[in-house]
């Protein structure tokens, strides 16, 4: 079942649609309910390769639906600890829990400052509000 | 999307109130899913689903000409179709290109019903009026009517029809609407296509509904066609592509004479250079149109096939690359990604 569209407070937010969950100096990313209802139901994801370096505002990934093909952007500047193997195996895991389970990537976190510029769920939810 | 230079059909009221996600499509505002393309995809492979087609065009030929008429325009061999018979034929240009493919209904003597695409219907439409010959009336009614695809292993049962042959059609009433009922489609499953008076298809389709048929969109229409290796005007053939090359030599009777006939007949006789292949992704990704096939090949339709849960799609290979078993390259955005040409079609329900 697809989740319904939430916004949690204690992420931070990326204008193309992501998320980030900082917790020290790493991060958890993933992509937002609005992304994933954007596309529909998610069967492929490309993650990027664990030890790549990621770039803030930059792709690190694709996710795809049967009628479309997203990039994932990256939220935040840092180097690739892990990958969701499930997100990879089960990409319509997304669609059913965009901020739990369907998780992408897990990072380290390279410009701490960048995070401050990310918007805050009430700011996200104002940016969606004008797509 | 600029709403207002967008044709509706007669059912946009219902896609709406439905949930449906509308998008623009050869001119039209059409839903391209309700529920979810893997939900209606299921439920046609299993069940029953509706499809509103009406963005289709509906072109008539009549007049004591119309039969030579159309034999000359058209690709198959119109002297098979008798009363009440239907034929997938292709309407071709001077170089055997495609121009649209298609399906001819005799209604009666001298009186022809052509279902062409959406994207197609004044190409079609002006390429036969510009050629009419005396005898012959070209009229494009597709405003008068609405259509409605019913497909899936559970249709005829769902619609309590009698079974009849496939490419077969006559008149009827459905829950006391006048229809024409077809035995045609674009899913490779049982089913109908269903005409009606464009102030009728409303009736129709909540009567549809009511009998379990679940709403489907264009996402599901694509990934179904594609499954059955049907073509798609405008991606696997064009005006520019030749019915020898995309496999459809089938629907030409090259015995007879029609346009571009002689073109087809040296393609057949020296063999295509490249021909269309239905192939199967072997690793992750989705093939898509446009992209590169490694020596010299282009994927024309990709999707994830719902059914076999993987990549699946058709293009262009040249003609040493085109047997089953075949090893293709597929450059997905960068990236180079197996994948294996397969017999058609590319999926098949298990007897």
């Amino acid at each position: 079942m697809p989740a319904a569209e939430s916004y949690p407070d204690d992420l931070r937010y990326h204008p193309e649609h992501d998320w980030a969950r900082v917790d020290g100096d790493e991060a958890t990313l993933g992509i937002t309910w609005f992304a994933q209802d954007a596309l529909g139901e998610l069967v492929h994801y490309e993650a990027p390769e664990v030890g790549s370096t990621l770039t803030k505002g930059q792709p690190c990934g694709e996710v795809e639906s049967v009628k479309a093909v997203s990039d994932v952007v990256s939220p935040l500047s840092g180097e690739v600890l892990e990958i969701h193997q499930k997100a990879v195996d089960e990409p319509e895991i997304v669609n059913e829990d965009p901020y739990g389970e369907g998780w992408l990537i897990r990072i380290r976190v390279t410009e701490s400052a960048e995070a401050d510029s990310l918007m805050d769920a009430e700011a996200y939810r104002a940016h969606v509000a004008e797509q | 999307m600029e709403a207002t230079s967008l044709e509706r059909t007669p059912l946009y009221a219902r896609h709406v109130s439905l949930g449906a996600r509308m998008v623009p499509f050869a001119g039209y505002e059409m839903p391209v899913q309700y529920a979810g393309v893997i939900e209606e995809h299921r439920a046609v492979r299993t069940d029953c689903g509706a499809f509103d087609v009406s963005h289709m065009g509906e072109i008539h030929v009549d007049g004591p000409a119309a039969h030579a008429f159309l034999q000359e325009m058209l690709s198959n061999d119109l002297d098979k179709v008798r009363d009440g018979e239907a034929q997938y034929t292709l309407l071709t240009n001077e170089q055997g290109g495609i121009v649209d493919d298609l399906i001819v209904y005799r209604l009666a003597h001298g009186q022809y019903l052509l279902v062409v695409n959406a994207y197609n219907r004044s190409a079609v439409y002006d390429w036969l009026k510009e050629r009419e010959a005396r005898g012959t009336e070209v009229r494009d009614t597709s405003d008068e009517y609405g259509l409605v695809a019913v497909q899936g292993p559970r249709s005829i049962e769902r619609l309590e029809l009698p079974d009849r042959p496939a490419f077969t059609h006559e008149m009827g009433k459905l829950d006391g609407i006048e229809v024409m009922i077809s035995r045609t489609g674009y899913t490779g499953e049982a089913g109908v296509e269903l005409c009606s008076a464009a102030e009728d298809t409303e009736a129709l389709w909540d009567a549809l509904l009511t009998r379990g048929a679940t709403p489907c969109g264009l996402g599901a229409r694509d990934t179904l066609r594609l499954e059955v290796c049907y073509p798609l005007h405008g991606n696997d053939i064009t005006p520019d592509t030749d019915a020898i090359s995309a496999g459809l030599g089938w629907a030409c009777a090259l015995e007879t004479e029609f346009t571009g006939v002689e073109t087809l007949r040296r393609i057949k006789e020296q063999g295509p250079e490249r021909k269309l292949v239905p192939f199967v992704m072997e690793e992750k990704g989705i093939p898509r149109q446009g992209m590169p096939i490694a020596g010299g090949g282009e994927v024309t339709s990709g999707t994830h096939s719902p059914m076999l849960d993987r990549g699946i799609g058709m293009g262009y290979v040249p003609a040493a690359s085109a047997a089953a078993d075949t090893e293709l390259e597929i450059d997905v955005r960068g990236k180079s990604r197996r994948a294996r040409v397969v017999k058609k079609p590319i999926y098949r329900k298990e007897q």
